[in-house]
Parts: C-alpha cells; structure tokens; sequence
C-alpha cells in the first residue's frame, strides 16, 4: 500500500452533515476513498450521503470499523475532536479545519504523545488541504485529478502551491506515491520530518519533495534527518523570499520571528545538508526529473 | 494581535506583578493631569505604539517638572515615531502613558512563548536586562536561561526560584518574584498570549521587583474566546489596507514593490512572490484571497490591492481547488468592468473547470494578459511593469 492511506482505508468524517463535511464527502467517494460513515454529535441513528451518522467516533470504531477520520469541525471544537478519534483508536487523522487556537494543538499534542508510541494515533494538520494516494485514496479537499499515479513522495505546508507541485510533475509525466499536507500553523501535528520517515519506509516512493515555507525550524530539522537517515534523495522549495521579518504571510505558521527561519538561511543550510534545491516555485517539478534520471 | 505596553502592565498587575503608579493620557493636558496626579519629582512619558525600541526613537521622555511633561507630550502626541521595527512609515502616537520615575538598581529580561520545536512554552531569563536578547543570544549564550514548561502540569515554584535565582535575585525578594513568574505564566496561557515580555524587569533602589515595560502578543486565532482581550485591538497601529482586508475576510500584506498580487493559498501566494522577485520585479502586496473565491470577494480583493498608488501591473494567479476557475474567471471580469482599471493585468489561471475560466476572460474582450504557466505569469505581469514605467518615463 501507500503510505498513510490507500482504497481499502476505511474513513470517516467528524463534521460529516455541515455543509463543507458533506461537500468534501462527496468527493472523496467520487474519487474512490472508502468513506463508511461520519460523526456529528446529536445527529448518531441518521443516514447521510447514504451512509451513518454516529454520536460519537468511537461508535464508528466499534460499529464499521472506521480506522481514519478527517475533521471538518469549526476552529473552537477542532481541537476536542482530534483529542476524542484519537482516544477511540482511530489510526490516522487529518484535521482540515483552519484557525484552530495555538495552545490548543499544544495541547493536543500533549494529549497525543500520551499513548505508548505504537497505539498513537498520526495526525497531519491542521489547516491543510489533507493527504491523497493519486488513484487509491483522497482524504483531503484536493483536486484529485490534478494528481498522477507514480513514485515522488510529497510533503508541504501550503495546499494550492503542493497543487502547482502536482500540476508540473504531471506535466512531465511524473506522478506521486503519496502527497501530504502538514498546513500551515505553527504546531502542526506532524512535521516535515515525520513525514519523511514514512516515505523513506515507503517501497513505492523513490524520490520525496519538501514543499516548505518561511518561519520556524522544521524544514532544516527535515533536511538533517535526510542528512542521517534517509537513502532517497530528497529535492526541497522553500517559499518566502520576498517576505520581511516579523510579518505573518497569511499562514499563522509562516512569520520570520528569530535566526535561520527566513527563506534564504532556509535554503543556505539545507544546500549544506546535501539537500536539493528547487531554484524557483515553477522549477519543482524540473528539478524532481533532473533527479529522478539521476537514479 | 499586539497590544499597548500600558494595557499590558494593566492585565499583568491583575496577576501580581507590580507596576509603577501611571495614567493614560490623548492629550497634552491630560499628561500633565496625569503627572499631578502620580507623586513624586520624576515622571516618564512613554509613547504607545506598537513596537519596541521606542527610546531610541525617541518616544520615551524622563521629565522633571510638569512643563517638560507638557514638552514632552507635545513632541509626541499625533506624530509618526520610526524604530527598526515599524519599518520606514512608523507608526502613529495617539496615546501616551505617563509614569513615576523609578530608581533602578538592576535591569533584567523575562519572557514567555509558545516554542515551535517543543511545542511548550519556554519561560526566557537574563540577568542582563535592557537590551535585545537577540544580540545577547550570539554573544553570550551562556547569559541566557531557559526553562522549558510542561503543558499539563504548568510552571512549578522549583522553576520559578531556578529563574529568580538565574536572574540573580536576592532572597529577600524570592516569594515577590516566585509569584511575579508565575503571575506572568498565568496571563500567558489564561488569555492566549503567545508571547510575553518583561524588558527590563527591574530591581527598584527600594529593593522592589516591578515589570518597567510590557509587550504582550495574542493569537488571533483564540480571540473568539477573548473577548476582553478583542476589544485591546487599536487598528491605528495596523496598515489601513490591513484593516480593510481583515474586513473583507482577505489576508493582506502591504509591502514596498510595485506589482500588486491576488493568489489563493498562502503558500502559493509567496512562491508567485518569489518568482516576481526572480523575474525582476518586486510584488506590492502579499494577498491570499482565500477558498471559496465568490464574484464579489474578488472585487473586494481587486479593490485592496489597487489602492495601493504604487502599483503599476497586477497579476492574478489562481490554482483552483475548491475555487472553480469559472468562478474566479467572471469575478475577474466583474471587477475589471466595475473598477476603472488603470495597470495592465495579467491572469493565470488552474485547476479546476480551467478551459471554461479561460474562455471567460478570452470572450470577455478586456485587455487581460493571459498566462498558463507560473513562470510565464511573472516574466509577463514584470514586463508589463516595466512597459508602464517606460512610457510615464
């Protein structure tokens, strides 16, 4: 299978019967994801889109076997409803939901490094535009057609710049293992670098793109773990070149705040890393073909 | 959100930390009001604006009798004061905090916040207080002690006397600055902050432990359950275009080039930055119109970025997702026509219901550039720039 995710994963939606969880729903079973059923407290017993509605995630753990769940809930419940999939035993949770409160995700992850490492439940998000396997499974809010079956691995903060990343490797006739949005905020569930190890354990994936962006340190902690760990070759763009220090370029993630987080020092110490560059935003996918024919 | 050094100290003295006797004043008159008020033969009048290094910038005046107070509010009620931080514009006076002078005997540094790499707070001491941590970080690392905090169980009174005692106090004043800490811990995590700073936490001549500034910074994203917190918002201190934009539900940057941007996607928004910047331009604007890009949003965002008198070429690139470019296509339209546009415009369009959005634009008989590509976005909205300032030159 792919990383994270394939056809046979069976999903839910936590926020199911809101307008956005039954919008993005539907797509997800017109590209072919396995959705089985969703979650919308108050609503359990009801049949939506053709599916059932429960009470609360661990009825649809017990009751169809739900093992992923992707979280459409408002920005001020967000955060519980992340807590309460990963106390039902869901495996792998995508939170959508943008504008989640800072030390809300301090504490959801807290709550999360709870569980003995094997029972933890991986989170990516929130805001991001979700994870999709191209021709096996969506969980996210993507165009799936723009992605093509293949063996680049994707890792990025931003949604529509992984779309344009998608958009140029497929234009060359390269296509993705698996794509994962980490988003944008600045306690992501899971970083660059978790993500990394995934796909270097993926038999599918031969190369991993870094779609990375201006503010905190987890771009170059991602390139020192390629640095040690990884035998794939790793192929990094760091956007936010033109951005000035102490400003929020609209991700509440993406703010030049100390040393080593602007763009330029990005690049500099992953080039020291041995990683590669993507020398502008519309070379990405060039620079992942001049690599994989390197191979 | 950033807020007043004086309604910071307000907020802090709520959870123990002492201040110094001061009054808020919107006028000269009211300054020199205020400065009868406080006791004493020393008072500071302190300019409110959102940035630090206001002394160097000449916004914080020592005053020794009250016709200095009058002086002193008068060279900065209503004027742009420019520090490192505020960038060339400055920022606007409006408000002036007057103080009783305190006789320091020692200046410290005390922050708290959210930390990225250990997704905890990180409590920040130096017994070298009064100037930037930033450069005493590099030149002497060793000055700094941080204390990192479990979230669950919060900041304990051994943390809090390892800082008191790293900051060099003396034992005399250990319960006062175990509570001062822990106080300022409190704030951070009861109302969302995520930054809190005390720069200098001072050691008074009467061995009193006082806060002497305060910046405290907010996530907006948490200001939903901070109402009190909401209503400290002074959008004198933000970029009109900001504001203007915060409204339409837009994220907005002003910055200093001349080609003004709408993107979707923050991400996507930088990178079209970057490749601006590579093809010779310099954009005007960082903007991410967001999902969900209706007829009018885009207007609204057109509008914004056009106010703007330094543009010169706009370039619009969408990757459309959840947008359709269909949509985005007949809001361009729509806002052309209805805005008297002056600069050359380039559009490029992606994603979803792509062909439709570009049979829009190509019947609407408007003079938009069109582009497929993101590299041939930037080389054509740079060309078109340079076209105009060509022809007024």
């Amino acid at each position: 299978m792919a990383i994270l995710i394939d056809e046979k994963t069976r999903i839910i939606v936590q926020g199911f019967t809101g307008r956005i969880g039954t919008f993005h729903a539907q797509e997800m079973i017109d590209y072919g994801s396995n959705v089985v059923g969703g979650v919308t407290p108050g609503k359990g017993g009801q049949t939506h889109l053709g599916l059932p509605v429960f009470n609360t995630v661990k009825e649809a753990v017990d009751q169809v076997g739900a093992e992923a769940s992707i979280v459409f809930v408002p920005p001020a419940f967000a955060a519980d409803s992340i807590m309460e999939a990963a106390d039902a035993g869901i495996k792998y949770c995508v939170s959508i939901t943008d504008g989640i409160p800072t030390q809300d995700m301090m504490t959801v992850k807290n709550f999360l490094r709870r569980f003995p490492q094997m029972e933890r439940m991986l989170l990516t998000g929130p805001n991001c535009a979700g994870t999709i396997s191209p021709g096996r499974a969506m969980l996210g809010i993507m165009p799936g057609h723009i992605y093509m079956r293949g063996n680049i691995g994707v890792v990025g903060r931003s949604g529509t710049l992984g779309y344009e990343a998608a958009d140029q490797m497929r234009s060359l006739g390269i296509g993705i293992s698996t794509s994962v949005g980490i988003g944008g905020d600045p306690i992501p569930g899971s970083s660059h670098r978790d993500i990394l190890e995934r796909l270097e354990e993926d038999p599918e994936t031969k190369v991993a793109l870094m779609i990375g962006e201006i503010g905190g340190p987890q771009e170059v902690e991602a390139g020192r773990f390629a640095k040690e760990h990884m035998s794939k070759p790793l192929v990094a763009y760091i956007a936010g070149l033109t951005a000035p220090e102490g400003r929020r370029m609209g991700h509440a993630g993406a703010i030049i705040s100390s040393a080593g987080e602007s763009a330029a020092e990005k690049v500099a110490m992953l080039k020291d890393l041995g990683v590669t560059i993507c020398p502008t935003p519309s070379l990405m996918g060039q620079t992942v073909a001049e690599v994989l024919a390197k191979l | 959100m950033n807020i007043h050094e004086y309604q910071a100290k307000e907020i802090l003295a709520g959870y123990g930390v002492k201040i110094a006797e001061g009054g808020l004043a919107y006028t000269v008159d009211e300054a020199v009001q205020r400065a009868r008020e406080i006791e004493g033969d020393v008072w500071v009048v302190k300019a409110q604006i959102h940035s630090g290094a206001r002394g160097k910038a000449g916004g914080i005046k020592v005053c020794r009798t009250h016709t200095e107070v009058e002086q002193a509010a008068e060279a900065l009620i209503g004027k742009k004061l420019v520090t490192h931080q505020t960038g060339p514009a400055g920022k606007i006076c409006t408000r002036l905090y007057i103080e009783a002078g305190t006789n320091i005997a020692k200046e410290m540094y005390l922050s708290f916040m959210i930390d990225r790499s250990s997704e905890r707070v990180i409590m920040i001491g130096s017994a070298e207080g009064g100037m930037e941590i930033e450069k005493l970080a590099v030149t002497r690392p060793e000055a700094i002690i941080k204390i990192y905090i479990e979230p669950a169980v919060g900041l304990q009174d051994f943390q809090a006397r390892k800082m008191a005692f790293g900051l060099g106090i003396d034992p005399a004043q250990l319960n006062h600055a175990v509570k001062t800490i822990k106080g300022c811990y409190r704030a951070l995590r009861d109302l969302d902050a995520n930054i809190l700073e005390i720069n200098p936490l001072v050691i008074t001549a009467n061995h009193e432990l006082m806060a002497l500034d305060a910046k405290m910074v907010f996530d907006e994203n948490a200001l939903f359950r901070r109402q009190k917190i909401a209503e400290l918002r002074d959008n004198t201190q933000v970029d009109n275009r900001e504001v203007a934009a915060a409204e339409a539900g837009l994220s907005y940057v002003g910055l200093d080039g001349d080609i003004g941007c709408m993107i979707n996607g923050a991400g996507l928004a930088m990178a079209t930055m970057d490749m601006i910047k590579l093809a010779g331009g310099e954009p005007a604007n960082f903007l991410d119109v967001g999902g969900g890009a209706s007829a009018e949003r885009t207007e609204k965002a057109f509008r914004l970025v056009l106010a703007d008198s330094n543009v010169k070429a706009m370039l619009v690139n969408i990757f459309a997702g959840i947008n359709r470019c269909d949509w985005i296509a007949e809001g361009v339209v729509q806002a052309v026509r209805n805005i008297d546009m002056k600069v050359p415009l380039v559009v490029r369009l992606s994603g979803t219901n792509v062909e439709e959005g570009r049979r829009i634009i190509a019947d609407s008989g408007l003079p938009i550039i069109t582009a497929d590509t993101l590299a041939e976005a930037a080389e054509k909205v740079v060309r078109a720039r340079n076209e105009v300032v060509a022809q007024n030159a």
